[in-house]
This record gives structure tokens, C-alpha cells and sequence, in this order.
């Protein structure tokens, strides 16, 4: 990414959902913000390249985003009315409007395309274009989608407001949740090129700070981002100079980034301080326990069994299931590991890394006809190019 | 802003409801009845309906109407009553349908309104 271009996403991202709050706040119309605030990134992106990023870039956006939001209101007679008060109203304060912003835009009477989109444009600064370039959906998929979803903002009555206590976690979950999305959408994106784009698990991780920053006593966002930071601190070494995917006991832990990780393991256990687990706190602590170890046999496994339990508790679902069978296999062997994978063959039978799983553990049990099916199952039901590799050299090198 | 609530259910749903014993009726009803008691400062015209064994359906066909017997959609899922709700906005709406007692789902649309 050249500087300039870099330049431009950073100030997007840090300004974009501050210009956009304090819009809402004065215009009290959250659609007519977050467009004007689009057609303000639109026109940035026309012209700071060229002439440079002005000295005041969140005044820049801010003015032109609030005459764009000033001529639609003049156009529409039905808002002369509303007009006159925005006229009057006070200048604003400096005052974090983002954490209303971000729940509004991850509401979850909306469609999680329409969450991902909404957030990733009013709070992150991405363009239409660039929220395409990310999912490799066309741009006018995109722009619909949108349309739709603020649609549904102004005629179903989605309110613009933090939500009661009682309400709060759900909805942070669902805030969570989307962030999460956005994460993985660049974190398991392949390495082939690399993207002189936006890098949505970087925005994203930047995303869940944000949130930690204005809910700070809150636990789960600092398990999402803690999380965040250990998937970050491998990503280096998760593929090869061929750029062919390198899975977790193969990979060069001395590359691990040490900062990283130790930031992580530092909101793991503040988190931990507040009693109050959660799916993200408890996912983080065992990335933790992989990222200290030294080799992926000197891994504390009866740890991780024992907090994929804990997760099973408060999130049951079959791939937590899988996941702690295959922890499990390194504690109890192949024989128990084996008999827990098969009863998860109804729910999981759709799921590449339960055979691939499977496969693996059929193999250290010498089953091999048996094992080469269930990696051949695993490589017909993978769709990212790099998993597909790897499993095909999986399939081929034990011929 | 006014809202439709469409109490709906499926086959299933209706199975169960007919299968209640009296006791277990009147104790559902009942706690209907609070539930509608509890909000019904924000609630407007509401009805519950008769079910789909006495449902008629008007349909077109190039204009010309088709009269039969059933719902338009045989056995996918059955609205049992209705209500007007005026709250502030969805949140409102979203919190009294999460303490319907009554089973099944709760279709929310919001009414179109007219200056």
C-alpha cells in the first residue's frame, strides 16, 4: 500500500465514526448521516490523493459531509421543518458518540450482511467499493444491500440508542459477533497476493479496541481482541515463501510475534480478574495456551480439554465438540478421540475439518485405507484454495 | 410508531395448543390474558381468529376471483391473532415480544402511516 493510500484508511478509519456519530447527533436521522458521510469518503478519495490529505482531515469530512446533508434536507420540503432546528442546534462536544453508532449499526433485527456492511462503512470509513474488494462481491451487490438495510433502519423503527443494561450484553454480543465475521473473512483470506487493499482482520481488530475503549469494563471484548492479537501473532508463519498454507505444529514459533502475544495474555487475564467468562475470553485462553507453548507436543493440552469444557458449558455446539475431541486426543490418545468424532459424523458430516480431523486421527491409528478417506471427504468439502492444497499434498504424499 | 404483531404457529404449534388439557388451557389463557393486560396501554385493535379449518381464501385469476376452502398456503404456518402496538421504536416492540407467553412466534411489521 503506498503511503499516501495509507495514509487515507487510517484517517478514515479513525474519523469516519466520529464524523458519523456527531452527524447523527445533529441531524437525528442516522441514514441521512452515514450516506452524507459516504459521499464525503467518496469525494476524499477523489481528492486527497492528488492534493494531499488536508491538515484538519475530520473537519474536511465533517464540512463536506454536513453540506451534503444540508442541500438533501433543502431539496426535501418535507424536512424544511427539521432544517430549522438543525439550524439552531448547539455546536457539538467532543464528546465519544461511536458506542451508539456501532450498536445501531449491529442491530440484530438486520441481516449480518447488512451488520458487516453498516459497520464496516459508518464506523471503520470503508467505501461501497472497498467493502466489494474485501468479499469479492460486486460493488452494486454491495450498494443494494445497503439500500435494503437502511430501508429497514427508517421503516421499522431501529432505534439509534444504547440499549438498557438488561439488553446490553446481547447486543455486544451480536457487536462481537460481527467483528469476529469480519476478522476471519481476512484472517483465512489467502496470502497469494498481497492485498494493497484495507486488511479487514487488521480493521477489525482495530474495530474490537475501539469497543474496549468505550465499554472498558466489559470482558468478552477484551477476549475478542485478545483473541484477535494471537491469531495476528502467527499470521506470519501460517504460510510458507510458496505461499502454501503451514498448519499449527509445523509452524516457526520463534517468528511468533512476542509483543503481540504478551499484550494478548495481559487482556486474557484482566478479563479473567472480572469472574465473568464468556465464549470469546475462554476461545482467547486457549489460543494463549498455544501460543506459549513451545512445540505442539509440549502444549498444556489438559488445560485446553479442560476450558474447551468450560466453552461446551456456556456455547455447546458441535464444532466446540470436534475442536475439544481433537485437544482431547492428546490427552486421552486416538482410541477415545475416534469414538467422540463419531458421534459428531451427523451434525458435522458437512464439515471439512471434521474429516480432516478425523483422517488424522484414523492415521495415527494405523487405519490407513480409512484415514485416505476421510482426508479425500475433507478435500471435496473445502473451498479456500489454501486449506484445498494443503489437503490435496495431504491426500498424495502417502502414496 | 405503530406496529402489527401477527401471532403465528405452526401445524405443530396448533397440534400442541389442542392437545392442552383444560387446566393447562385456562392456565395459558391466563397468562395470556396478562400479558395483554401488562401492555395494553400501548396496544390498539387486536383480535385473536378462528382457526384454519374455517379460514376461506379469495383468490385472482386474470381478474376473476376464486373462491376455496383453507389458507392460500395449506400447513406452513398459521397466524392466530393479531394486535396494534404503538411504541417508540422497534427496541420497544422487540422487548414486549420477547415476553409473549404464548408459544409459536411473533411476526413484528411495522404499519404503513399516512399524513
Amino acid at each position: 500500500m503506498s503511503g499516501g493510500a495509507a495514509r487515507v484508511a487510517e484517517v478514515f478509519r479513525e474519523e469516519a465514526g466520529r464524523v458519523t456519530a456527531a452527524l447523527v447527533r445533529r441531524f437525528g436521522d442516522f441514514n441521512l448521516a452515514e450516506d452524507c458521510v459516504q459521499d464525503a469518503l467518496v469525494a476524499a478519495l477523489e481528492t486527497w490523493p492528488r492534493d494531499g490529505v488536508p491538515e484538519r482531515p475530520a473537519a474536511w469530512l465533517t464540512t463536506v459531509a454536513t453540506r451534503r446533508a444540508l442541500n438533501r434536507l433543502d431539496r426535501d420540503r418535507r424536512h424544511r421543518e427539521k432544517l430549522a432546528l438543525v439550524a439552531a442546534a448547539p455546536a457539538d462536544g467532543e464528546h465519544d458518540d461511536r458506542l451508539r453508532l456501532i450498536l445501531a449499526c449491529c442491530h440484530p433485527a438486520l441481516s449480518r450482511d447488512a451488520q458487516v456492511g453498516l459497520t464496516l462503512r459508518a464506523v471503520a470509513g470503508f467505501t461501497n467499493a472497498e467493502i466489494a474488494r474485501a468479499f469479492v462481491v460486486p460493488e452494486a451487490t454491495i450498494a443494494q444491500r445497503l439500500v435494503r438495510a437502511k430501508r429497514k433502519i427508517a421503516g421499522a423503527g431501529i432505534p439509534y440508542r444504547i440499549p438498557s443494561e438488561v439488553e446490553l450484553e446481547g447486543r455486544l454480543t451480536v457487536v462481537l459477533d460481527v467483528l469476529y465475521l469480519v476478522f476471519n473473512e481476512g484472517h483465512l483470506a489467502t496470502r497469494g497476493e498481497e492485498s494493497a487493499h484495507r486488511d479487514l482482520a487488521e480493521e477489525a481488530a482495530w474495530l474490537a479496541a475501539l469497543v474496549l475503549r468505550l465499554l472498558p469494563n466489559e470482558p468478552e471484548p477484551m477476549g475478542l481482541l485478545a483473541l484477535m492479537k494471537l491469531h495476528l501473532a502467527r499470521g506470519p508463519t501460517r504460510f510458507d515463501a510458496g505461499g502454501r498454507m503451514v498448519l499449527l505444529g509445523d509452524q516457526e514459533r520463534a517468528r511468533w510475534d512476542r509483543a503481540l502475544i504478551d499484550q494478548a495474555i495481559g487482556l486474557v487475564e484482566r478479563a479473567a480478574r472480572q469472574a465473568r467468562p464468556g465464549p470469546y475470553q475462554l476461545e482467547a485462553a486457549i489460543a494463549a495456551c498455544h501460543a506459549e507453548a513451545p512445540s505442539l507436543d509440549r502444549t498444556d493440552w489438559p488445560q485446553i480439554v479442560v476450558l474447551y469444557d468450560m466453552l461446551l458449558a456456556l456455547a455447546p455446539s458441535p464444532v466446540v465438540r470436534c475442536n475439544r475431541a481433537i485437544a482431547a486426543w492428546r490427552v486421552h490418545g486416538p482410541e477415545l478421540a475416534l469414538r467422540d468424532l463419531d458421534a459428531l459424523a451427523g451434525e458435522l458430516d458437512g464439515y471439512h475439518l471434521f474429516h480432516a480431523a478425523r483422517g488424522e486421527i484414523l492415521q495415527d491409528l494405523g487405519r490407513r485405507e480409512q484415514a485416505r478417506a476421510a482426508q479425500l471427504r475433507a478435500f471435496d468439502l473445502t473451498r479456500n484454495p489454501a486449506e484445498r492444497a494443503l489437503l490435496q499434498r495431504r491426500v498424495f504424499a502417502e502414496e | 410508531m405503530k406496529y402489527v404483531f401477527l401471532f403465528c404457529g405452526s401445524a405443530a404449534d396448533q397440534a400442541a395448543f389442542d392437545a392442552l388439557t383444560p387446566d393447562e388451557l385456562g392456565e395459558r389463557y391466563a397468562r395470556v390474558m396478562r400479558w395483554f393486560t401488562e401492555h395494553g396501554d400501548r396496544l390498539g385493535a387486536r383480535n385473536q381468529l378462528q382457526g384454519p379449518e374455517t379460514a376461506t381464501t379469495v383468490s385472482f385469476q386474470d381478474g376473476v376471483p376464486l373462491v376455496k376452502d383453507g389458507l392460500f398456503l395449506e400447513g406452513k404456518e398459521l397466524v392466530g391473532g393479531y394486535t396494534e402496538v404503538v411504541v417508540a421504536d422497534l427496541d420497544e416492540a422487540l422487548a414486549m415480544a420477547k415476553s409473549w407467553p404464548g408459544g409459536g412466534w411473533i411476526e413484528i411489521r411495522p404499519v404503513v402511516e399516512r399524513p
